[in-house]
């Protein structure tokens, strides 16, 4: 068995800037970060928790038929997305709120998924949208789309050029429930076997609704990927800087041609898997509390006091995400069902009998039923 | 080409057909297991790698799921992946990226993302193989809202099919019937002999049509020249399309025959011949003279090769339909 190494972290959970041994090597990845960067990642786990927490509200409250809260989990998605660059193509499961944001996605898209008002939400190739792709529900499936897209990004020589511009890599997130479906280990395989410029990035928030990871996996899940000759890395997922670092690093090295790699981000989910769920059932309040010690938006206003943020900003963080979450109430509420011609219009990519037929049949019957014939 | 008509196998004809789709796109690329340095186990893809190169030509690790899911990704970066399933039986580990994922796309994005992708499968019996190497189960396809489903039986459709299944924006299953790979049959490379997804009459007659798709097409051929023999005017069609079906040339045959006999490899129970029995019922109730036959494999896990004859509709059993028809 491979030899495990400490989880890579540079902030200590009261916020002090205490990068470990397996930090080191990540350091120069912080380098170029400025204090404005720093305020921007605060801010988005900021607001990220806040509408989160507001869309908890609206499902409790009838206006959303579900939702999956990434409560904890801000820092893990924040770093890693913020590390990619533009051009680069992230793959998520449906837990990727904050990563959403950060890319561009208007998170009124994803409601409009949770509220049944849509199925996919955004359309990925709209350049606003960030190169962030569809929320996907089958668990796992995602990552072999990401696997293909990466395998796609070589053929096409975009990758090893040299050019910041053109070199891209994929990022795909996965769970850690998911480490156990069939289609993550074929994407490793196929991943490993074509060296793509990929970054497999797990979140490993310890459950999968109510089955812990040691029903998934008898070694850590980072060790997995080694099996299939895909280095790795376990970090501290809820140290936004080490998820920074870590990301960026193995992004860029993706982008210049070295092939894939595998982050696993130890985070925890302080919330349900979903407003169906009930963590009371399974997690017992000694875990719970553990980890909300190890919050990762207190642990970075800490870090960020230190480094002499002032109080206005932290106001105005919190101004903002008021507001964020209170738009974002609003439209949710205006937000209406698809129209009835929708079911059918994307069956196919051109005309289909039977889609075609139904469709006009179900415009007859609904037209005969409001002038009663 | 040399010749405009030249006398081919059905599995040179496709391979002609995927050099021609990947000749004219070079987003066109082929994946999956065993086909680049061995040209398939069926030979279908032989010598394309050489002349395309390794990155158009995949031999894939050998997982389906990952061959699929592998190529949607593809797709979504602007490729247009032919994926082979080795053998029918083993498209199952590929069921959820088929299905869920593949077939989905496209309305899950409101048309912001389409699946240029084909999947072959060669199926079907009468090859006398083992467990898993001769189903057909197309009816699954058939089913699934997102895919087109179709099924060349002759040398010059497989040729011109398979590149305007390539050519689809939509993701297309093309089940390539097994036991027609080697019979020679004439391609016509000047031109296509009808859409993708139209039925054909291949015989015309007056008093019954028979109606199948794939390797039973030529069984019914068969039948009919035996039923002419016997004074019995047989009509023919071949199905081509799975999803959609075509029904215009369907119903219209019926109403000249007044007698529909639907003939498959597959399991009858819930099947195409069951869908297109039912709409032939609901569209020409008042042409039938007969109730609508299926004439299928039966309702039983494909059985051991030795009694696969037993298992297959073949000419006899077809004839035996038609008396049962033309009894009412």
């Amino acid at each position: 068995m491979a030899e495990r190494t400490p989880a890579v972290q540079f902030l200590s959970i009261d916020g002090k800037f205490a990068p470990n041994e397996a930090a080191e090597q990540y350091l120069p990845y912080l380098a170029d970060l400025t204090a404005s960067d720093h305020q921007q990642f605060y801010r988005d786990m900021a607001i990220t928790r806040r509408f989160d927490e507001e869309c908890t509200n609206l499902q409790r409250q009838g206006q959303m038929g579900l939702w999956p809260p990434s409560h904890g989990q801000e820092a893990a998605q924040v770093g890693s997305a913020r590390a990619a660059r533009p051009q680069d193509v992230l793959f998520p499961t449906y837990r990727e709120h904050a990563a959403a944001l950060v890319r561009g996605v208007d998170i009124l898209d994803i409601v409009s998924v949770m509220r049944g008002a849509s199925l996919g939400g955004w359309n990925p190739n709209d350049p606003k949208n960030g190169n962030f792709r569809n929320y996907t529900l089958v668990i796992g499936s995602q990552t072999l789309h990401a696997t293909g897209y990466a395998m796609g990004v070589a053929f096409d020589g975009a990758v090893g050029t040299g050019d910041p511009e053109i070199d891209t890599a994929v990022m795909v997130y996965f769970g850690d429930g998911s480490t156990s479906q069939g289609d993550v280990s074929e994407s490793f395989v196929f991943a490993a076997s074509n060296q793509t410029p990929q970054v497999f990035f797990l979140q490993n928030n310890h459950w999968a609704i109510s089955v812990p990871v040691s029903t998934q996996s008898r070694i850590p899940l980072y060790l997995r990927a080694q099996g299939f000759g895909i280095p790795s890395v376990q970090i501290d997922g809820n140290d936004v800087l080490a998820s920074y670092a870590a990301s960026k690093r193995h992004l860029d090295e993706a982008r210049s041609g070295e092939g894939p790699a595998m982050i696993e981000a130890l985070t925890y989910r302080i919330g349900a898997h979903t407003t169906s769920d009930d963590p009371t059932r399974y997690q017992t309040p000694e875990q719970l509390a553990y980890w909300v010690a190890r919050d990762p938006i207190i642990r970075f206003e800490s870090y960020l006091r230190s480094q002499g943020a002032p109080e206005q900003f932290f106001a105005d963080t919190v101004a903002e995400a008021n507001d964020f979450a209170a738009d974002l109430r609003h439209r949710t509420l205006a937000l209406e069902a698809p129209s009835l011609a929708s079911m059918f219009d994307n069956v196919y990519a051109e005309p289909h009998a039977l889609t075609t037929d139904q469709l006009a049949w179900l415009d007859a019957y609904e037209l005969s039923l409001r002038e009663g014939v | 080409m040399a010749a405009s008509v030249e006398e081919l196998p059905l599995a040179k004809a496709l391979n002609a057909g995927l050099r021609a789709a990947m000749a004219t796109d070079d987003r066109v690329l082929l994946m999956g297991e065993d086909i680049g340095t061995l040209g398939g186990v069926f030979r279908v893809t032989e010598g394309l790698q050489d002349e395309f190169g390794k990155k158009r030509v995949l031999d894939t690790p050998l997982a389906e799921s990952g061959i699929v899911g592998t190529a949607i990704g593809l797709a979504m970066r602007g490729y247009r992946p032919v994926c082979e399933i080795q053998f029918d039986g083993f498209i199952f580990p590929a069921f959820d990226q088929i299905t869920s994922q593949l077939a989905k796309m496209t309305n899950r994005t409101s048309g912001a993302v389409h699946m240029p992708v084909v999947i072959r499968v060669p199926y079907g019996g009468h090859i006398g193989a083992v467990e898993h190497h001769q189903e057909s189960p197309e009816a699954y396809f058939a089913h699934t809202a997102g895919l087109r489903v179709v099924s060349p039986s002759t040398p010059n459709d497989a040729y011109w099919m398979i590149q305007e299944a390539i050519r689809s924006d939509d993701p297309v299953m093309f089940f390539e019937p097994k036991s027609r790979y080697w019979p020679k049959g004439p391609v016509d490379f000047t031109s296509s002999a009808a859409p993708l997804h139209a039925t054909r009459v291949v015989r015309t007659g007056t008093d019954v049509t028979l109606l199948a798709h794939g390797a039973m097409v030529s069984t019914l051929l068969q039948a009919a020249q035996v039923a002419a023999d016997e004074g019995v005017s047989v009509e023919v069609l071949d199905l081509r399309s799975l999803s959609p079906i075509d029904f215009g040339p369907i119903i219209s045959s019926v109403e000249k025959t007044g007698r529909l006999i639907v003939c498959q490899e597959a399991p009858g129970f819930v099947s195409v011949g069951s869908e297109i029995a039912a709409t032939v019922a609901e569209r020409a109730f008042f042409s039938l003279q007969s109730p609508v036959l299926r004439v299928s494999g039966f309702d039983t896990p494909y059985p051991a090769s030795k009694i696969e004859t037993f298992y297959l509709p073949d000419a006899d059993r077809v004839l035996d339909a038609i008396d049962r028809s033309l009894a009412y």
